[in-house]
């Protein structure tokens, strides 16, 4: 009933496996990033420095790492899962001690020049290390709640780290992806009931407790034209030059939010508003398609996939990129408090850039490797 | 393997749901991006462009200010200024250095431009230095490549080219202060001027013209990117003056060193031709601002150089008033023309002994006599006779005493006093007051425009106003034809016999003022001569026989004026003459009368609506 030849073989060849990857949506990628070109281009005043040739350039990198990592056994990456968990933790540790200050937290870890962010890194190894966990787990497993505990400690650990650096959106992102691992699991709905209902009482205590210019970003976010020069800055102008846009935009570099610099940040954090404010509602509509193909893509490829592994996996990796795209765009319309996540494959940053690629890499070993078989579940045994 | 397929379904089933709830979250941001981008958009596209475009205003050119003929009297010059751009200068202080080094800057100069160019964005120009010569523009330019962000560039300046000549008169410009700009946004523009006394105040609304606008694309630091629209301002209208910017230069020839001023006025219309004050000083300084040495200098100067004396200068007018006694006591019936009043070369009045200003009096006069040989005696017997309230209300008919519509800033009207006037202070009247009223003198207080105004409208029996407006933007203005002022309502026979009497003063042998008579005798000068005491005369001085006021203080002397108009069978100029401390009318007053109105009458320029050719070159030595 399975193909036998994928399971029997633990690699195979070179060339049938570059045959496997998945080159329609290296394409879709591959067109998210000529728009980010496309809107770097015009947020650098027309030109491709300083940030299109870098951003082509990284990508091109990035399609070299990412096919890479393509065609690495989903086995091997499996048996990787636990240290690069470890591994990232004890980064993010590392963060709290010597990072980089940057937005009045510390984010960054500087090695060799590279700037890293320990939390992007550990949302991809929760992933596999969560997936590693539940592939391993039968039906009934899954009902027995002691079960459970390793992997939300997996999950608590890296999310109270994060909340130290301290970076809510991050971690609240964190939650959510290994909520929805979690979710794919199996897990029953109403123990998600039980995690979930305490939160309206967790977040009040939370914003108690929470550093001043994260209060102030909610409350700015919630009155956002109580302070038009302040911290509401952002959200107006980023709303203005959407609205300026209208159904067909300004045209190409005729963007005069982003031009005249009344946009912030706008090769980053609001690249998505530049292509707004330039290619109208049309072309903001267009973008969105495009995210949203490759997130469903990736959830076709979970769902394609015969292991419970690389199901999770995909489905982790699918559900990232949507939670950057989802909290990214709903911050740009103001819908969500400003959280300095990028646009993944479309705004500026290498570091960023190269973590989402590793993720596609990892993305498109499930779907090379989707028939292949793993070790015999330890409960059939 | 039955596990695994119930595990993969739960699977299957959870990605759909989740996979679901995505696209929806997407297509419901989707809706808010329609909200944002089409709902709202106009809204969004209105805040956009108020983000963008900034409306700015350009100052349109000053209007000038012409003299009767067209000859400039106050316009705008190019001003080359060296300004500096710091965000074109790798380093502003190096560049400031250099700049020392060719055009030295006072450590003043240095603070301002340093607070300059802290207050202000890197891309405003800084002034640096303003009013350049040709040759420090020249040093610049030379030297540009070691002066990195220094610019020159033309700005405009007030200029009068007639300096001092005109300076009470055309008044002067000089940068608007916090309170105007709140008033007129306009006047916020860098370079713009404001019009801060005399004709430039006068007229500032018409010379201001008004402010163009330009649309211009800016970026979020203010930064100007593109203009998008322009609209010209219009200019502001040029003002032509009733003077003659030709005989000012002459007046002021012949008032020389004096501390004094004179007044021309064609006598049937009321325009002044001339009006001249000495000392004067030069309006352009407050172009650029005036140093303290300066204000000190002009503020102690007893001969105050900042007071228009014609329009301000309160002086008792002494003899001269003696035609608005004699025309009160006519109109009065107090005097009739062939009255005879004898002078003893004294007046008593109770105890007090009044002199007449010749020792042994005159013999007895009528009113011809007492205008010609100007004796006291006889006006202190018809200010008797006539009371004060009938004098005060001739001279303010004449002019006298009253505030005049004088289109000028800072007028004063000086003072006729009543016995209702003498009375709110908490005085008794005194018939002494009446009898040293008669001879323009005790509280009489007039100025010289008064005075001007005084001698035209016994001339032309009108009742002409000085004014000096003549045209605005090339219009005439009303009040130029005779027949746009009123008469006296006096019966001309009564004017003529004290025109007769003023015509004996300078032409009849005997009279006063022979120094004041034209050596064309076709052309024939009417005038009064006067001596204003500054201070009482005591007895004993008087009767010591050594009274000679040459020999007085400066301060003491008295005042030497005279009223004057001419032709006499046709009357065109009036004229009025005061020199401070001149001691007396006919030696000092008369003989400058004379001067001037033999220029006037040369110039002619009422019945001239061109220039004399020669006074280009007059104008400009």
């Amino acid at each position: 009933m399975m193909d036998r030849r994928l399971w029997r073989e633990p690699s195979f060849d070179f060339v049938a496996k570059v045959l496997q990857i998945n080159w329609i949506y290296v394409v879709l990628l591959c067109c998210l990033a000529a728009v980010g070109y496309t809107a770097l281009y015009s947020a650098a005043g027309g030109s491709p420095e300083p940030y299109a040739a870098r951003h082509a350039m990284r990508f091109a990198f990035g399609l070299v790492i990412m096919l890479a990592i393509g065609l690495v056994d989903i086995r091997i990456i499996q048996k990787l899962a636990w240290p690069a968990w470890l591994g990232c933790a004890g980064l993010l540790v590392l963060v709290l001690r010597m990072g980089h200050v940057g937005k009045g937290a510390q984010r960054w870890l500087e090695i060799g020049g590279l700037q890293l962010q320990p939390s992007e890194m550990m949302k991809l190894a929760l992933v596999l290390a969560l997936a590693s966990w539940f592939h391993r787990a039968s039906w009934e497993r899954m009902g027995n709640p002691l079960f459970l505990i390793p992997p939300l400690i997996a999950v608590l650990i890296p999310v109270g780290l994060i909340l130290k650096e301290p970076n809510l959106g991050t971690a609240a992102i964190t939650a959510m992806l290994g909520g929805a691992i979690f979710f794919a699991a199996g897990v029953r709905w109403w123990k998600f009931l039980l995690v979930v209902l305490p939160i309206p009482l967790l977040g009040q205590f939370a914003y108690a407790h929470l550093h001043d210019y994260q209060r102030a970003r909610i409350d700015t976010f919630m009155h956002p034209e109580s302070d038009p020069l302040g911290a509401g800055y952002n959200i107006i102008q980023s709303k203005i030059a959407l609205g300026s846009g209208g159904m067909w935009g300004k045209g190409f570099l005729q963007g005069t939010q982003g031009h005249l610099d009344f946009l912030p940040e706008k090769q980053t954090d609001f690249i998505f508003t530049m292509i707004g404010e330039e290619f109208g509602l049309v072309g903001g509509l267009a973008v969105m398609g495009l995210l949203t193909l490759i997130i469903i893509g990736g959830m076709l490829i979970a769902l394609r996939c015969r292991h419970q592994f690389g199901r999770l996996v995909a489905l982790g990796i699918a559900c990232n990129f949507f939670l950057y795209v989802f909290v990214n765009i709903a911050m740009v319309m103001g819908v969500i408090p400003v959280g300095g996540v990028p646009l993944p494959l479309v705004s500026h940053g290498g570091s960023a850039m190269l973590t989402v690629m590793v993720g596609f890499g990892i993305l498109m070993s499930v779907h090379v490797h989707r028939d292949v078989e793993f070790a015999a579940l330890r409960d059939d045994r | 393997m039955r596990r695994d397929a119930e595990r993969t379904g739960v699977f299957t089933r959870r990605a759909l749901l989740l996979m679901g709830g995505q696209v929806a979250v997407l297509g419901a941001l989707s809706a808010r991006l329609y909200q944002v981008q089409v709902e709202d958009g106009a809204r969004y596209t209105t805040l956009a462009n108020e983000n963008r475009i900034s409306a700015r205003m350009i100052a349109p050119p000053r209007g000038r200010i012409l003299d009767r003929f067209g000859t400039v009297i106050a316009g705008s010059s190019t001003n080359w200024r060296a300004v500096l751009v710091a965000e074109q200068a790798n380093n502003v202080p190096a560049t400031l250095d250099a700049f020392s080094a060719l055009l030295p800057l006072s450590e003043y100069e240095r603070a301002r431009i340093d607070r300059e160019l802290h207050r202000k964005r890197k891309f405003i120009p800084v002034l640096i230095r303003e009013f350049l010569t040709w040759d420090e523009m020249a040093a610049i330019e030379v030297n540009a490549p070691d002066l990195p962000g220094i610019v020159v560039d033309a700005g405009t300046s007030r200029e009068y080219p007639f300096g001092d000549k005109l300076a009470h008169i055309v008044g002067y410009v000089a940068p608007p202060n916090e309170s105007d700009v709140a008033d007129d946004p306009l006047l916020g523009l860098p370079g713009l001027r404001l019009g801060r006394a005399g004709m430039e105040k006068y007229h500032d609304l018409g010379l201001r013209g008004r402010a163009g606008s330009v649309q211009l694309e800016v970026n979020a630091v203010g930064r100007v990117i593109r203009e998008l629209d322009r609209l010209e301002g219009i200019q502001g209208e040029d003002v032509g003056l009733t003077l003659d910017a030709g005989i000012q230069q002459s007046v002021l020839t012949t008032l020389g060193d004096e501390s004094a001023s004179a007044v021309v006025m064609d006598c049937r219309n009321g325009e002044v031709l001339a009006m001249a004050t000495n000392p004067s000083f030069d309006p352009s300084v407050f172009n650029s601002g005036v140093s303290q040495a300066q204000w000190l200098e002009w503020t102690k100067d007893r001969r105050t150089p900042l007071i228009n004396k014609a329009t301000s200068g309160l002086y008792a007018p002494g003899s001269t008033f003696k035609m608005a006694v004699a025309l009160a006591a006519l109109e009065a019936g107090t005097l009739s023309p062939g009255d005879h009043i004898g002078c003893p070369g004294y007046l008593d009045m109770g105890d007090t002994r009044f002199h007449c200003w010749r020792k042994g009096g005159h013999g007895t006069l009528d009113l011809r006599g007492g205008l010609k040989n100007s004796c006291d005696v006889f006006f202190y017997e018809v200010a008797r006779r006539t009371g004060i309230d009938h004098i005060a209300a001739m001279a303010n008919r004449l002019g006298l005493g009253v505030e005049l519509e004088l289109d000028l800033p800072g007028q004063r009207t000086g003072l006729i006093p009543t016995r209702e006037w003498r009375i709110a202070k908490g005085h008794p009247w005194n018939v002494g007051d009446t009898i040293v009223s008669g001879i323009g003198q005790g509280y009489i207080q007039v100025t010289p425009l008064q005075l001007a105004t005084y001698a035209s409208r016994i001339a032309s029996g009108r009742m002409v106003q000085p004014h000096l407006t003549r045209r605005l933007a090339g219009a005439l203005q009303p009040g130029s034809e005779p027949d746009d002022w009123p008469v006296l309502g006096m019966p001309e026979k009564l004017l003529h016999n004290v025109r007769e009497g003023m015509w004996a003063v300078v032409n009849e042998a005997g009279g006063t003022a022979p120094l004041a008579r034209l050596a064309d005798p076709g052309v024939q000068l009417a005038g009064k001569t006067g001596s204003a005491q500054v201070r009482r005369v005591s007895r004993e001085l008087r009767e010591s026989g050594h009274f000679d006021s040459q020999k007085l203080p400066w301060e003491y002397r008295p005042h030497a004026l005279f009223v004057a108009y001419a032709p006499y069978d046709a009357p065109r100029y009036a004229l009025a003459v005061v020199i401070e401390h001149g001691n007396a009318g006919a030696a000092a007053a008369a003989p400058m009368a004379h001067d001037i109105m033999t220029q006037v009458l040369k110039r002619d320029p009422a019945n001239r609506s061109e220039p004399p050719s020669p006074q280009v070159a007059e104008v400009r030595s």
